[in-house]
């Protein structure tokens, strides 16, 4: 049901990212600060915009989980955070690599931006280990939802902590990652990228989702035919993810 | 015995406060009659000062490493007391007890969470001296105390909501003690900022600093925010 | 065709390709999981098919001669009952 809907979204999402990242590479002056190294700036930022959002995201399903029990809001937190994690590996890894190019340091602690990011990052990173050590599928949804509402509201708190403890500014062009600041042939590439950026999330969010859907489906076909030839298995393989199941 | 058929009485309610002050009184009762977690606490603060004076190889510490050392010790404490803070409930069936009485559930929210505070005030009334004693150069005056301990009573606000709300959460999993801290220790970063930055001139060598009013200020913002968090969504770990 | 040396690489591009590469790396392998998974569920719907074909031939096989009850003992889930 979801094909023709991924199909278009991926297609916007190749469009955009791509005209994104070509006007990053050919369009966009080279900073006068920074020079070339500047340039990550269009992939790591909105990928770090991105994964926050993510992260509330699920914050605000797990919100919507634990006021309905619905447990298609379950699934779209644990996806939204699943992939969050996974592109918050993707903004250490190039912010590592900007702070290099920019101040050769690999990590950069008075940059509060990557630091709160890092500490969020921490933080998600235990909500799978946290899914995968409950039995009880219903108590599982329950116990991931009250976490994940918790770290979604977490999120933009730490991130006030943080550039609080780092009175002092830092001299350099980061102070424009808000993009108030950026000149206009920086800004449209910027955008776009983070429009892209934007829709290769929801994209791979809609393909994880139909692939747990998927599986709940074959699951549940397999458990009627087991049942129908009378093979009653009662010691049934337990789960192997610690995916919510959805059964359809 | 009359033979009367039993009148029909209203559904008695227990008061939240009357729940919270029983319960709170239980578990003081229980920690005074076997005392566990509240000495392994306090020792274990004071070994971590032994600990530091050698890891450091200093013989004496002020300002911002003196907070630094005095946070990392009360902060890893709070985990090992919020990792027991459940333990005897699960066991023993306390909270399935809890859940047939007509009381409200916050009710144990409360209660934990005061339980837990006072358990942190306890262990900072042994760790606080301790550590100036063994490590603090110019020591304590009667006004650096006073500053502390606002200090420490906002940050123990913090510490003591998470550590409950985690430590419930932590308790249904398989690896309880192993994830408690991997997820407390992230979350309570913002309180370790603002307390240690808050403390530092307090302890600062040159004579004790004003404290800086915005990092009270986040220390307050937090304690707020993960407050009534709590008290929104504690209800949901308890609904079996 | 250029020599590469000639090719002006400004500075700091090194670093540039290779957060861009590390963007693509990422998503790279994160589709391949993906498929890999894809490949799983392909797999396991095969080996339903099988199992399907299987009871729907047996059922077949004994309905030629004991028409009624076996039929219905093994029906298939999409099988219209007779």
């Amino acid at each position: 049901m979801y094909s023709t809907k991924l199909r278009s979204l991926s297609l916007a999402t190749l469009l955009t990212l791509g005209g994104a990242f070509l006007l990053a590479a050919y369009y966009a002056p080279v900073e006068a600060d920074q020079g070339f190294s500047q340039k990550i700036f269009y992939v790591h930022v909105p990928m770090a915009i991105v994964a926050l959002g993510g992260f509330v995201w699920g914050g605000i399903q797990g919100l919507l989980f634990l006021r309905t029990r619905d447990p298609k809001h379950d699934l779209r937190s644990y996806v939204a955070i699943h992939m969050s994690v996974i592109l918050g590996i993707g903004v250490l890894l190039t912010g590592g690599l900007w702070a290099r190019a920019a101040w050769g340091v690999w990590f950069e602690w008075r940059e509060a931006t990557l630091v709160s990011f890092l500490i969020v990052f921490l933080l998600y990173c235990t909500y799978q280990p946290l899914r995968f050590s409950i039995l009880d599928p219903e108590k599982q949804s329950r116990y991931a939802a009250v976490f994940a509402v918790t770290a979604g509201a977490f999120v933009p708190l730490n991130f006030m902590a943080v550039r609080l403890a780092n009175p002092f500014i830092h001299p350099r062009v980061l102070n424009n990652t808000t993009g108030g600041a950026l000149p206009v042939d920086m800004k449209i590439p910027f955008y776009l990228a983070l429009v892209g950026m934007t829709l290769l999330f929801v994209t791979l969010y809609r393909l994880e989702m139909t692939h747990k859907l998927t599986r709940g489906r074959v699951k549940g076909l397999e458990r009627r035919l087991e049942r129908l030839q009378g093979e009653r298995d009662e010691a049934s393989i337990p789960a192997r993810s610690a995916a919510p199941q959805v059964l359809a | 015995m009359t033979g009367r058929p039993p009148t029909p009485s209203p559904p008695r309610v227990t008061s939240t406060r009357t729940a919270v002050g029983a319960l709170l009184r239980k578990e003081l009762l229980l920690e005074r009659r076997v005392p566990q977690v509240l000495p392994a606490m306090a020792l274990f603060s004071v070994v971590t000062f032994v600990v530091f004076r050698f890891a450091l190889d200093t013989t004496s510490v002020e300002g911002d490493t003196a907070s630094g050392v005095l946070w990392v010790t009360l902060l890893f404490a709070a985990m090992l007391g919020a990792g027991r803070l459940f333990v005897a409930d699960h066991e023993e069936g306390g909270i399935e007890a809890l859940l047939l009485a007509p009381v409200d559930r916050t009710a144990l929210l409360l209660a934990k969470a005061t339980t837990f505070f006072a358990f942190l005030a306890f262990v900072e009334l042994i760790a606080v001296p301790a550590f100036a004693i063994l490590l603090l150069e110019p020591g304590l005056s009667l006004g650096d105390v006073g500053r502390l301990a606002l200090i420490l009573a906002l940050a123990d606000f913090g510490i003591a909501v998470i550590g409950t709300l985690f430590g419930a959460l932590a308790i249904q999993t398989r690896a309880r003690d192993l994830i408690l801290p991997l997820m407390a220790l992230p979350l309570l970063v913002p309180v370790v900022i603002s307390a240690a930055k808050a403390t530092a001139p307090v302890l600062a060598a040159t004579g004790a600093g004003a404290v800086p009013g915005r990092y009270l200020a986040v220390l307050g913002l937090y304690d707020l925010v993960f407050g009534l968090l709590a008290y929104a969504v504690f209800d949901y770990l308890l609904d079996d | 065709m250029t020599p590469l040396a000639s090719v002006h690489f400004p500075d700091g591009s090194g670093y540039v390709l290779a957060a861009y590469l590390v963007f693509f790396l990422l998503l790279l392998i994160y589709l391949g999981i993906t498929a890999y998974r894809l490949l799983g569920l392909e797999r396991r719907l095969g080996d339903l098919t099988r199992q399907l074909d299987e009871a729907e031939a047996k059922s077949a096989l004994d309905g030629a001669s004991a028409p009624a009850p076996a039929a219905a003992a093994v029906p298939a889930p999409d099988e219209v009952p007779r």
